[in-house]
């Protein structure tokens, strides 16, 4: 049957980045639909992600809107009663050579100044953090004791859950096919199933953003790569911070691991070089070039057993942060290229943007959609990626 | 509990395995268990089936599948929280119960190679019926082959299997049981010179590059095979019901692992749940290992399994409940009690019917799903792919030695290995080796009462007839098809006794008013240990189904020449139930009875369906009740499916709920599947450099 309802807002992708923006729209009082080819929410790269959720980045815009989020994350279980796998562990980056230790040291000041709280820390320090790491050679690191971590696909579906309650709609299984675009407007999305008019369109489509943004006749500068990552089986705690380590070593550049909240150490590699596309299958490489690193770093994990592996794509942008603006038509908005960190970012990014649709933006919000704007430069690339 | 308490010492069929006898601890007692042999089955033999308690609830925690694949059995072994069925036991083990979640010490990683890379022309993924059949065609072809096996012997379920194989002799052995043509068929294989083995060897993946993960005893290995065959078998499908995760209820395959592979007498009682093949084979496996089975109840209104493999434990005097399901399994921290009720067409309990009986051992054999997982990857990452056996269609095992050769075959014609040509014999014989049991016909035993002649107790047709080709004077034939038709007695039989010794369905047996027509012997085949006879001795005769005729005198017993363990019993047998008599009794009909009034059951809602995170039928309802469809968003919410084993167990349980709840089956769509297929240490993947020599 073909619908033809008429929505405030209309959200391509129920992911991630969708679902709380439906969700702040929602508390708005704004008519959304959020529309997913897939049969639930998170179906897509939210359940990838490994649930590291930290405001230490460089960019300001970051911090911001990381801030922001940690905080959605933090209090979720208290306002709302149900427990999205929150664990403030902190977030510790080691260092075991020379230039590691020094591009901590200058960039510890510069996120002190955007209102982070970290530290440098000592070996000793980082023993008591992560008991067992390995301290041949470690020099020292970074602690930034307000991260943390959560369950990506907990916290999807109680964005979900929420905004459903206040009014969202959501249609699953459902594929935007076209625009229908009048006078430089969006004034209607067609679907397999419908056709819903709108006000305005927000392209959260993660790593198909370039697809949905050539609906709009927008070419998005997104390009997805391919990581893999692995959970083990639950053991009582060992320790609490996500562990980063962000030497490259011949077939990767960094990777991390942390406890979630049920035990189960949760970890990710990033291929070097990056595998462009957007292919999930396993692969054969992953586990044994992961595997010696963390083991390396982490000499008991050799006895944990590797329970599930899988693949997920990071959108990427030429500066590894994410794009937020408007573009194209009058009524066409975009929240993309978020570089793997979508799921830590969007609650900021989903409230930001709903202040954007609603003319209801601060001081503080330009100067971050400043920065994340489309036409920027897109010449430094960020050094904590 | 002393060693010597809990092994099987005497069995019809088997002995105990010659190893060496080494001390262990466990919770720091001294033990003392066979080397090499599975450290849980050498903790069941010290009496002990509570393994730990869950992290979640503190529910108790033992054995369930015995394969390597549940975790349930996972234990402290010298520090490490391990499985403990695929462990071989070493002397000086420190093992330990694992209470809640374990801590990790900081302890030496497995000591293996790094990972290794190679390439074959045929990689065979299993190495029972159907993968060892293939390997033998692929072998005569001179094809490099390397054949893959989790266990540390060849055979797969064969080495279980101590009954007699249906079929036909000249195709798959009928007649030998399981356990022999194992070794037959590794033997065929171990000469072969282009075919590797590798045994321990758990396959964890498929990859996006055309390659299978394997970890194999010495470290992890990365092969690309030309051809990959997935001989892979069947995992046995669970039942949920309160009471399901309790020490001693066992799916039938880890019973029969713990029974006839490692000789550990794991059960006094059992009730046994499905009368398929499995349920049937794994109550008589039971009896020969001296346990008392209580009963076996079968949903349907007649057992689905082979009616010989039902009469044959009727006879010995295992009650069958037809139309009937188990509803509870009672115990605060293993099995003390089953009960069961009748059904109705639907398979909804019918209050009122309720009966309980005492047992310590709940068997689950509710039919079988194929491993085909492994076939869908390769598929998708487009390699060349084929099953045979049951990970391609469930069947007897007389049917996937076939389907394995045929595929070994045709892997032979497709690497191009010259002109190969499969006769299409061999596919119809395939087809036949597959049929379930058919329509079961009138049973007519003859009312001679002269002369020597068998008595063909075999009133279904299945594929099966080693009593036509075994007669020297080719008397016992069959007006229907060769394989599948009733066997027929016509002529003059020389008693020699062949057709009584060979039947798989020990449903043959002589009469022979020779010497008396009052009193004439009747031969009786029996397998369940001469130490249970006594000459002169009254035994409880029965009919073809257990029915009780009367009374005869064991006047003897010999082994039948030429079929080993199969004794052959001479009972001097009054003259009017001599053609009726198939059996006898040893159950005790009084050892057997339910409790005057059964237990009290929990609401069936509290079953556990997925036992890897202890969650509900009852949470899962709600949640389907509350429109989810996504099996990968159900398992967000639930975590049924995050588990140790993959969802392997819990995922057709939930599709069970689904249906219950009439949700149509396009409108669920499936959990996300992903490697490993099992968990593996970190350590596996990194291994260590050693030195070179």
């Amino acid at each position: 049957m073909m619908s033809n309802k008429t929505y405030d807002v209309i959200i391509i992708g129920a992911g991630s980045v969708g679902t709380p923006m439906a969700m702040s729209l929602a508390e708005k009082g704004i008519s959304v639909l959020c529309l997913d080819s897939a049969s639930s929410a998170g179906q897509g790269n939210n359940k990838c992600a490994i649930g590291g959720t930290r405001a230490t980045h460089t960019e300001p815009a970051k911090v911001t809107l990381a801030l922001r989020s940690l905080e959605v994350f933090r209090t979720w279980e208290e306002i709302h009663g149900e427990s999205i796998g929150w664990y403030q562990g902190g977030y510790t980056y080691v260092a075991y050579d020379e230039d590691t230790i020094s591009l901590f040291r200058r960039n510890v000041p510069l996120q002190r100044n955007a209102g982070l709280n970290i530290n440098l820390v000592s070996p000793s320090e980082i023993e008591e953090l992560v008991p067992g790491i390995n301290t041949n050679g470690l020099l020292g690191g970074t602690w930034s004791p307000e991260d943390g971590s959560a369950s990506p696909m907990l916290c999807c579906y109680a964005f979900y859950r929420r905004a459903a309650e206040l009014g969202a709609e959501f249609g699953f299984n459902e594929t935007v096919q076209r625009f229908n675009i009048d006078k430089e407007k969006v004034v209607s999305v067609i679907t397999e199933k419908g056709t819903y008019s709108c006000g305005a369109v927000v392209n959260c489509a993660g790593s198909s953003a370039v697809e949905a943004g050539r609906m709009a006749e927008a070419e998005l500068p997104v390009y997805p790569d391919c990581h893999e990552a692995g959970i083990t089986e639950p053991v009582e705690r060992l320790f609490d911070p996500m562990v980063v380590d962000i030497r490259k070593a011949p077939g990767s550049a960094n990777y991390y691991f942390y406890q979630h909240e049920t035990g189960q150490i949760v970890f990710c590699i990033t291929p070097d070089p990056p595998v462009p596309g957007t292919s999930i299958e396993e692969t054969s490489g992953f586990l044994p070039l992961v595997a010696p690193r963390m083991v390396n770093l982490y000499p008991r994990l050799a006895n944990l057993k590797v329970r599930r592996v899988w693949r997920g794509v990071y959108p990427m942008t030429p500066d590894g942060s994410p794009i937020l603006d408007r573009c194209g038509p009058s009524n066409h908005y975009i929240a993309v290229g978020m570089c793997g960190q979508g799921f830590m970012l969007a609650p900021g990014i989903g409230e930001l943007m709903s202040r954007l649709l609603t003319d209801e933006l601060n001081g503080k919000d330009r100067e971050v959609l400043h920065e994340l704007r489309l036409d920027r430069q897109f010449s430094s690339e960020e050094a904590l990626k | 509990m002393s060693f010597q308490e809990k092994r099987i010492y005497r069995h019809p069929v088997l002995e105990q395995p010659d190893a060496e006898r080494v001390e262990f601890t466990f919770n720091g007692q001294p033990a003392i268990g066979l080397e090499g042999e599975a450290v849980s089955s050498a903790i069941f033999a010290f009496g002990i089936h509570i393994f730990g308690h869950h992290h979640t609830d503190e529910s108790p925690l033992g054995m369930f599948c015995a394969n390597g694949q549940c975790s349930q059995c996972t234990l402290l072994i010298d520090g490490i929280p391990l499985k403990s069925c695929i462990v071989p036991l070493k002397r000086g083990m420190d093992v330990r119960s694992l209470e809640g979640l374990p801590l990790l010490e900081d302890l030496p990683g497995p000591d293996v190679l790094v990972p290794a890379k190679l390439q074959t022309r045929v990689l065979i993924l299993g190495a029972g019926p159907s993968g060892m059949a293939a390997a033998i065609e692929l072998g005569k072809a001179g094809i490099d082959t390397i054949i893959v096996d989790d266990k540390d012997r060849l055979g797969g379920k064969l080495v279980l299997q101590t009954h007699k194989f249906f079929g036909s002799e000249a195709d798959c052995y009928a007649g030998t049981r399981g356990i022999h043509i194992a070794e037959l068929l590794a033997g065929e294989i171990s000469e072969m010179d282009s075919v590797d083995i590798w045994l321990d060897s758990i396959v964890l993946g498929v990859f996006n590059d055309g390659t299978v993960g394997i970890r194999c005893a010495d470290g992890y290995r990365i092969v690309k095979p030309e051809y990959l065959l997935v001989a892979t078998g069947a995992r046995e499908k669970s039942l949920p019901f309160p009471g399901c995760t309790l020490p001693g209820v066992y799916g039938a395959g880890a019973f029969q692992t713990m029974v006839n592979r490692d000789l550990v007498r794991c059960a006094e009682r059992i009730f046994v749940v499905g009368g398929g093949n499995v349920g049937l084979i794994g109550a008589y496996h039971a009896l020969q290992a001296g346990m008392t089975v209580v009963g076996l109840a079968e949903a349907l209104p007649v057992c689905g399994g082979y009616k010989v493999h039902a009469d044959k434990i009727k006879r010995l005097g295992v009650p069958i409940f037809t139309r009937h399901s188990v509803i509870a399994a009672h115990g605060s921290e293993q099995v003390e009690a089953v009960t069961i009720s009748g059904v109705d067409d639907s398979f909804t309990p019918l209050p009122g019917t309720e009966r309980t009986w005492e047992v310590d051992t709940v068997l689950v054999a509710v039919g079988l799903s194929p491993v085909d997982e492994f076939h869908r990857k390769a598929l998708d990452f487009g390699m060349k792919s084929m099953m045979a056996g049951d990970a391609e269609e469930i069947a007897e095992a007389s049917a996937a030695m076939f389907t394995g050769r045929i595929r070994g075959l045709q892997i032979v014609a497709s690497l191009g290995s010259g002109g190969v040509n499969i006769p299409d014999e061999l596919m119809e014989k395939a087809e036949i080796l597959k049929s379930p049991g058919g329509e079961i016909l009138p049973y007519t035993p003859p009312e001679e009462r002269t002369g020597v002649f068998p008595v063909l107790h075999c009133t279904q047709e299945i594929p099966c007839n080693p009593c036509m080709t075994v007669c020297p004077k080719d008397l016992i034939g069959t007006s229907g098809h060769p394989i599948m038709g009733l066997p027929e007695f016509h002529g003059e039989c020389v008693g020699c006794e062949k057709c009584v010794a060979i039947c798989p369905g020990l449903a043959v047996t002589l009469v022979d008013f020779r010497n008396s027509s009052d009193r004439p012997i009747v031969t009786v085949p029996f397998e369940l240990g001469e130490w249970l006879l006594e000459e002169g001795m009254e035994m409880t005769v029965t009919g073809w189904e257990g029915d009780i005729l009367g009374k005869a005198i064991l006047t003897g017993w010999k082994y039948a020449a030429g079929f080993p363990k199969t004794l052959l019993l001479k009972l001097e047998t009054p003259a009017s139930i001599a053609c009726r008599t198939a059996g006898v009794v040893v159950q005790d009909p009084d050892k057997i009875k339910p409790l005057p009034v059964p237990l009290e059951v929990p609401l069936p809602d509290t079953a556990v369906i997925c036992r890897c995170e202890r969650v509900t039928a009852g949470e899962i309802r709600e949640h389907i009740r509350a429109g989810i469809r996504d099996m990968n968003h159900l398992k967000v919410l639930t975590r049924a499916g995050f588990g140790a084993c993959g969802g392997k167990t819990c995922s057709t349980l939930i599709e069970r709920i689904c249906r219950e709840e009439g949700i149509p089956p396009e409108e669920i769509t499936p959990f996300t599947e992903r490697p490993l297929f099992a968990e593996t240490q970190l350590g596996w993947f990194t291994g260590k450099e050693h030195d070179d020599e």
